[in-house]
């Protein structure tokens, strides 16, 4: 095969816009999770964020106010989510799931006049074809990228050092004692939950106006699902979701990249290999905390219902 | 005659069918150490949660120094300077000592700020802490110093304790009154909740006594004895469990140097644990919780497997038995945690008896469960025991902790057990309902069973047991005769006051 064929710094630079999606959803689910939400829908999320993006730049040309559509399309279908979960205490692996349902054939409705137009272009920080390798990975981007990497920190730093971030984390460590203190667990959960849901709404936007950018149904293709495995991978550290996404950002243009320059090796194993890469990470975790060299981060209230009893 | 502090006025709050608290009036006054007594279900914790902003009455009010207090949520009392320390600790876990304080606090400072105040306040009140030690490390008595020094930190008017020595040893326990006397001393008023009358005589000025959710008087602890006040929650002569003279048979069950490594990540291992029961001995196992009492049950119930040789029933080896084949020789276990332990919280208390029932009782044959049989067996419990139920096709979630404590220890006791294990057995119980289980608990013994009740209740321990051992850290000590004991002298084999040692730093 032909390494020529893979210019590094094209590589890294679609290895970033691959990963952005992936980080977005993640990112949004870890908050929700560290309330103690599980919500399986962010397929579902993703996808409407995706069409939302796409129906909203393609009849206003503006690209800006798409991504703005994605996130709240994503955010209102997350609050179906948080109304049955929450207010109505229903099951949250069900209500996931039929969210992530919804979210596929709705977006699949919605879309139908949309195939194969071309949406507008989103502008990047620096183009052309004479960047050099720094430019071109560093500034060769949209704005949303650099968004999406400052999230992580900023979820990261709020939930380390202020009182928000604390009281989020004591909700999902334990709901009833958070209630005893008076904190309104049912509210800020909703609250994470719609966090959760813009981001994956923002997620999907950013697939169907940079990253591919086209609409097709079911586009998203099972990003939402690695979303949700990277944060298992991730155990719920926000800095440790970017590396997680750039891992499986890295694979999947790689095997393309190996795909293009007629590797060898089938591309079936390639494809595998993020999946291999996190139930091995997920064995060493569970052997670490075993014997004590690191703390289990899941938070302990994750997927339960919270009733107040009183 | 001086304003008191807080005044409650005819306060009223009804549930669906239930009328928690019924026109309930009382003062506490400035510096007062007030005991608020009453059964499981008296309708002291609605009251209290009133009182911090957790429920709101349905009629009546409160006057807070002479106006009107009335608060809506947690934040508005401790704004008006009410703090709480709950009974079931209100901590997370995950989370530091520091960490947990901020989130009990309107406005904490940064937390560095807030690390030296923890230990400024903590030194002060004589109750050490680490603000940067994570909550899972600690022990239930540091913990509670925890919930205290969060309070104080608020310097509260008035501070309200919900059952705050169940979890300490006697030394722990004269720790606490120290900083609770200190604390009266400031001026501040104590809302003392208990119903270990002992305690409420030698720490507390005042005493209201609720029953059924009414007010049933007030008396002045010092000058009334605790069985006056005993029958004053209860209402009616509390009984006293007799003990019967009984011989000594062979023995039944001993354990030889078993050492077992902790099975989870917060647990603790045992090590070198001997102990001997012969038939008709109570052995009493005393301990602060988190010291081995759920390890221990679990080696002898069979949960956990020992190493062979370890254990053995009526001189056979049953050290590698799972739990249904050791129930088949006789030796049952009732373990501390009722839901989800010994009992499966969403399911009936008739499928609850089959459970640990079915290979003693007969209940099932080639796989079928005879349902006839075992509603009968579950009814049977029920009367025995006095379950209040409206029947047994009931979700064992939805009975009281105390009703479901006399069903779990008395489907073991029915099944005519050669040893029984039982953990904790009146945990949460009201004072008849745990007479008449230590009543069983003797009565068994009286049959010939050998029984070994591990509790952190001293009383308890003192009353039914006919040898003491102690449980620190894994280890067993070499059990004694249980009478001629004194409290002081189970404290100090129980290890002292836990954890002061390293938190003197």
């Amino acid at each position: 095969m032909d390494w020529s064929a893979i210019n590094p710094a094209f590589f890294i630079a679609s290895i970033m816009v691959s990963a952005t999606p992936l980080l977005l959803a993640a990112i949004g689910e870890l908050v929700a999770e560290k309330t103690g939400v599980l919500n399986l829908g962010v397929e579902g999320m993703m996808i409407t964020g995706a069409i939302c993006g796409f129906i909203i730049s393609v009849e206003t040309g503006s690209p800006t106010l798409g991504f703005i559509c994605g996130a709240l399309g994503g955010a209102v279908l997350s609050l179906i989510f948080a109304l049955l979960t929450q207010l109505f205490m229903a099951n949250q692996v069900a209500s996931g799931l039929a969210l992530t349902l919804f979210g596929l054939g709705f977006s699949s409705m919605i879309g139908q006049g949309y195939v194969g137009i071309v949406p507008p272009d989103v502008p990047k920080l620096m183009e052309g074809a004479d960047l050099s390798a720094f430019q071109r990975i560093a500034l060769g981007h949209d704005a949303v990228l650099y968004i999406g990497l400052l999230i992580p920190v900023i979820v990261w730093y709020v939930l380390k050092y202020t009182r928000l971030g604390l009281v989020l984390r004591a909700v999902g460590e334990d709901h009833e004692a958070a209630h005893a203190l008076g904190y309104k667990v049912i509210w800020i959960r909703v609250g994470a939950i719609f966090f959760g849901g813009a981001c994956a709404g923002l997620g999907g936007a950013y697939l169907s106006l940079v990253r591919v950018p086209q609409w097709t149904d079911g586009m998203t293709a099972g990003i939402g699902w690695i979303a949700l495995a990277l944060v298992v991978f991730a155990s719920w550290r926000p800095l440790f979701i970017i590396i997680g996404a750039y891992l499986f950002g890295g694979v999947t243009v790689l095997q393309l990249n190996l795909q293009a320059a007629g590797s060898t090796i089938p591309v079936e194993y390639l494809s595998m290999s993020p999946y291999v890469i996190t139930i091995l990470v997920l064995v060493l975790l569970s052997v670490l905390q075993k014997y004590g060299l690191l703390r289990a981060a899941a938070p302990a209230m994750l997927g339960r219902l919270f009733h107040a009893s009183n | 005659m001086t304003t008191p502090l807080l005044r409650l006025s005819g306060l009223t709050k009804a549930y669906p069918g239930v009328v928690a608290n019924d026109d309930v009036s009382f003062d506490i006054g400035h510096g007062e150490v007030h005991a608020l007594l009453g059964e499981n279900g008296a309708g002291k914790s609605t009251l209290v949660k009133m009182i911090y902003g957790l429920v709101k009455p349905d009629a009546g009010h409160m006057m807070l120094n002479d106006t009107r207090f009335a608060p809506d949520k947690p934040s508005t009392a401790r704004a008006a300077g009410i703090a709480m320390v709950f009974q079931h600790f209100s901590l997370f876990a995950a989370l530091t000592v520091a960490e947990n304080i901020a989130l009990g606090m309107e406005n904490p400072p940064k937390m560095r700020a807030l690390a030296a105040r923890i230990k400024e306040v903590s030194q002060q009140y004589g109750l050490p802490l680490d603000p940067l030690a994570q909550v899972s490390d600690l022990s239930a008595g540091e913990r509670q110093r925890v919930e205290i020094v969060r309070c104080l930190l608020q310097d509260p008017k008035l501070l309200i304790m919900d059952e705050p020595t169940s979890v300490l040893t006697p030394q722990e326990v004269e720790v606490l009154f120290g900083t609770l006397r200190k604390l009266r001393t400031n001026g501040t008023s104590i809302l003392y909740i208990s119903h270990k009358l002992e305690e409420i005589r030698t720490l507390c000025d005042e005493a209201t006594i609720l029953r059924l959710g009414k007010n049933v008087g007030t008396c002045v602890p010092r000058e009334t004895s605790a069985r006056e006040m005993a029958e004053l929650m209860v209402g009616t002569r509390l009984h006293q469990p007799e003990r019967h003279t009984r011989d000594m048979g062979a023995d039944a069950l001993e354990v030889v140097d078993l050492s077992v490594a902790a099975t989870s990540q917060f647990g603790t291992a045992l090590r070198g644990v001997s102990l001997r029961v012969r038939e008709g001995q109570i052995l009493g196992i005393g301990g602060v919780a988190g010291n081995g009492q759920d390890e221990l049950l679990a080696v002898l119930s069979g949960e956990t497997l020992s190493p062979k040789g370890s254990i053995r029933f009526q001189g056979n080896d049953i050290s590698r038995l799972d739990p249904t084949s050791r129930r088949a020789l006789g030796v049952l276990a009732a373990p501390e945690e009722r839901l989800g332990h010994a009992a499966a919280p969403d399911m009936s208390l008739v499928e609850n008896a089959c459970l640990t029932a079915a290979t003693r009782q007969g209940l099932a044959k080639n796989g079928w469960i005879n349902w006839g049989k075992t509603r009968q067996f579950a009814e049977d419990v029920i009367a025995r025991f006095d379950v209040r139920t409206p029947h047994a096709q009931v979700a064992a979630r939805a009975l009281s902790g105390g009703n479901l404590q006399k069903f779990v220890i008395g489907r073991e006791i029915m099944q005519d057990p050669r040893v029984l294990v039982v953990n904790q057995p009146t945990w949460g119980v009201d004072a008849s309902a745990a007479a008449a289980i230590r009543q069983a608990l003797l009565d068994l013994a009286a049959q010939g069973a050998a029984v070994i009740v591990i509790s952190q209740d001293l009383d308890e321990l003192l009353e039914i047991t006919d040898d003491f051992a102690a449980l620190n850290e894994g280890r067993l000590s070499v059990p004694v005769p249980t009478a001629g004991l004194t409290v002081d002298q189970i404290g100090l084999m129980l290890g002292g006051a836990h954890g002061m040692e390293q938190a003197h730093v």
